[in-house]
């Protein structure tokens, strides 16, 4: 069995709809046409009146899966894309991520964004939206990197009682594959070494962390050593993870595909200064997409967001330092 | 019944109608006490944290939808000014004074106020301040129980005011509910102004009502001064809602009597609109008329208000004994999920 990124999405929702009468999928043409990138493919004919079409209507649609669970369903939301999540942000941000807290009322819902950038995407069909609702208490931010993550954590997003941001990107989909799927992955909050090393930390997440082991195998050839954590989620953050690895290589480059003002890159930055300013061997520094909208024709969008090659630049500027 | 009808049928019987409007008026009265009391609270200064809205001359419009609906069954999403609407659905005085006082026995224990308050458990979802926003989440409260299988034949009820019908969160849950074919009660409150923004201000239709039938839903116009017709247009919106007509709108209009909040003297109001038909008070106006239909006697209305005031006076009172929220024994925590807390 080979299973892809997009597989596993679609797998884990399967099984998150077999087991539980209580789920149910809303979205933009989710049901007979299976999706815009297929992630419901064939789940309405297995699964009728539970994977349901919705008008463009994302407010509404993030509005009433806050209304059904509230009355005891686990909605998922799929965006078509992440970046249409903005018309339902004002639902995202005030109304579920304040319910639990206001009302003590729990609000499992999860909202699946199809985030970041594929070549000739464009402004609007690009964007990362992370760093945006990590900003809001109240939200989960998942963001996996692996297609063992994409399903374990997708399920687990769906048993928790808080609203989930889920952050699969749409790089990944079609091009990781696994060969199966363990029973389990690590937990959320938990980040992961993805590639051992000792000269030198890159934090990254999601489709950076395939770009930042790139540059790592590279940089291999020069002798250097280079560990690459994946956060897995970016809220909860594992600043111990973070702060053990940084501890053993004194130096921390951190890796996002959104862009740079504020956002994840800066929230490890500060943790890590606050919090293990003594094992910094040089200063943290971190990598963003360009502070831009996201370019169309994919030899910009390529010197865009970053990539193995200006990660491994990145990187050789902080071993020298 | 065409889609654009504008007038319920006067269908409803007196009998039928009497207890109703009764029910109905009885909150109108406590609703008014209520938030006469608050006021007053506020004005003096230092108990009450933050505003007081009031929803003096929405009364009959808000008490009659509620009148039809039953707590533990239906649903209701009251809005700024619909105190009456909210007792009128079984909501206690005392989640009231307790969200306005800031008491940690309220619903919100202090971390939400005045009139965001709800028991979302108990079909009453507790509004943010974004308009709008309420009527997708009874929508989704209808569509989870239709999808499990309990929805049996209950309505979902939903409140928002003329300003309000011009968010887009408004017109995505409508016309969503419309798709769906939801079991809705949408009342709209056209009291004429948006905080201080009159109506030609905020839409260019002729009436709201003439929204329904873009949305290919049954809408209603009412005068909002009128508690029986009122009531009785209610009545109609709400039985054809749970025979499974899908959504229905009802438009009443009338003059908001105070401003937005206590804060606002509505200057900006202008006297011919203050002395128009729109601008008469609803509660006067309905105890005229419920004693002229002999429903109620003189009597037995000031017995209403007696009750209402000894009631507010309690609970303001046990409120105001009530502990006050400690930022040491808070949980600031915003997840369910304890494990996933950060330090
Ligand atoms: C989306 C949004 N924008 C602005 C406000 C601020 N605001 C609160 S009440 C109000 C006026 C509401 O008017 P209307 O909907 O007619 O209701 P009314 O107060 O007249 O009952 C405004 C502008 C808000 N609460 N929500």
């Amino acid at each position: 069995m080979s299973l892809t990124y997009l597989e596993a999405i679609r797998e884990a929702q399967y099984e998150a709809l077999r087991r539980d009468p209580r789920v149910f999928i809303y979205g933009q043409d989710i049901g007979k046409f299976g999706g815009a990138f297929k992630a419901t493919k064939h789940l309405d004919s297995e699964f009728p009146g539970r994977v349901i079409d919705a008008p463009i209507s994302e407010d509404a649609m993030v509005g009433t899966a806050i209304g059904a669970a509230i009355e005891g369903s686990r909605p998922i939301i799929e965006m078509q894309f992440a970046d249409f999540s903005s018309v339902g942000f004002n639902q995202i941000v005030n109304q579920a991520a304040t319910q639990f807290w206001r009302t003590n009322v729990p609000c499992p819902i999860v909202i699946r964004l199809p985030s970041g950038g594929t070549a000739g995407s464009g402004p609007f069909h690009s964007q990362s939206m992370e760093s945006i609702y990590a900003h809001y208490p109240g939200l989960i931010i998942l963001t996996p990197a692996t297609v063992e993550d994409a399903y374990h954590m997708l399920l687990a997003a769906i048993d928790l009682d808080d609203p989930v941001i889920f952050c699969e990107h749409k790089f990944l989909y079609y091009h990781l594959k696994a060969d199966s799927l363990p029973d389990a992955t690590l937990p959320i909050g938990k980040a992961r070494i993805a590639r051992p090393g000792r000269h030198a930390t890159v934090v990254a997440y999601s489709a950076m962390v395939h770009e930042s082991i790139r540059a790592a195998d590279e940089l291999q050839q020069d002798g250097y050593q280079i560990e690459v954590v994946d956060l897995r989620s970016v809220k909860p953050i594992d600043t111990d993870t973070i702060l053990a690895s940084v501890a053993r290589t004194g130096r921390l480059l951190c890796v996002g595909e959104s862009f740079p003002w504020g956002g994840v890159t800066a929230e490890v930055i500060a943790r890590v200064v606050a919090d293990g300013f003594h094992l910094l061997d040089a200063p943290p520094q971190r990598l963003n997409a360009k502070d831009t909208p996201i370019p169309y024709h994919p030899n910009l969008w390529k010197a865009h967001r970053p990539t193995a090659a200006s990660i491994g630049a990145e990187l050789r500027k902080l071993l020298k330092f | 019944m065409s889609t654009s009808s504008h007038v319920a049928p006067p269908t409803t019987s007196a009998e039928t109608l009497k207890p109703l409007c009764q029910q109905a008026f009885k909150h109108m009265v406590r609703a008014r006490v209520l938030e006469d009391k608050l006021a007053s609270l506020y004005r003096a200064g230092g108990r009450i944290v933050g505003g007081v809205y009031v929803g003096r001359g929405q009364e009959a419009l808000s008490a009659a939808l509620t009148v039809h609906l039953t707590k533990g069954k239906d649903l209701y999403a009251g809005l700024i000014r619909d105190q009456a609407g909210k007792m009128a659905f079984g909501e206690s005085i005392l989640d009231a004074t307790r969200t306005y006082l800031g008491s940690v026995l309220g619903p919100m224990r202090g971390r939400d106020g005045n009139i965001h308050r709800g028991r979302p458990r108990e079909g009453m979802p507790a509004m943010i301040s974004h308009l709008g926003t309420m009527v997708s989440v009874i929508g989704g409260m209808l569509l989870s129980r239709r999808l499990q299988g309990t929805i049996g034949d209950c309505v979902g009820a939903t409140c928002i005011g003329d300003g309000g019908t011009s968010t887009g969160a408004f017109h995505e849950a409508v016309n969503l509910a419309a798709i769906e074919k939801l079991p809705m009660v949408i009342s709209v409150a056209n009291n004429l102004y948006a905080y201080s923004t009159p109506n030609n201000r905020s839409f260019a239709c002729d009436s709201l009502v003439d929204r329904a039938k873009g949305y290919g839903i049954e809408g209603y116009a009412v005068d909002g001064t009128d508690l029986p017709a009122c009531v009785e247009t209610f009545r109609h919106a709400v039985a054809r809602a749970r025979a499974g007509h899908g959504p229905q709108m009802v438009v009443g209009t009338f003059l908001r009597l105070s401003g937005h909040g206590e804060h606002d003297d509505a200057s900006y109001i202008p006297e011919e609109v203050k002395n128009s038909p729109q601008g008469r008070d609803c509660l006067p106006l309905s105890e005229q008329k419920l004693i002229e239909r002999g429903w109620f006697t003189k009597e037995e209305v000031q017995e209403l208000y007696d009750n209402a005031k000894d009631e507010a006076d309690k609970a303001i009172a046990k409120s105001s004994s009530e502990p006050l929220p400690d930022p040491y024994k808070e949980s600031w925590n915003a997840l369910a999920s304890p494990l996933l807390v950060e330090e």
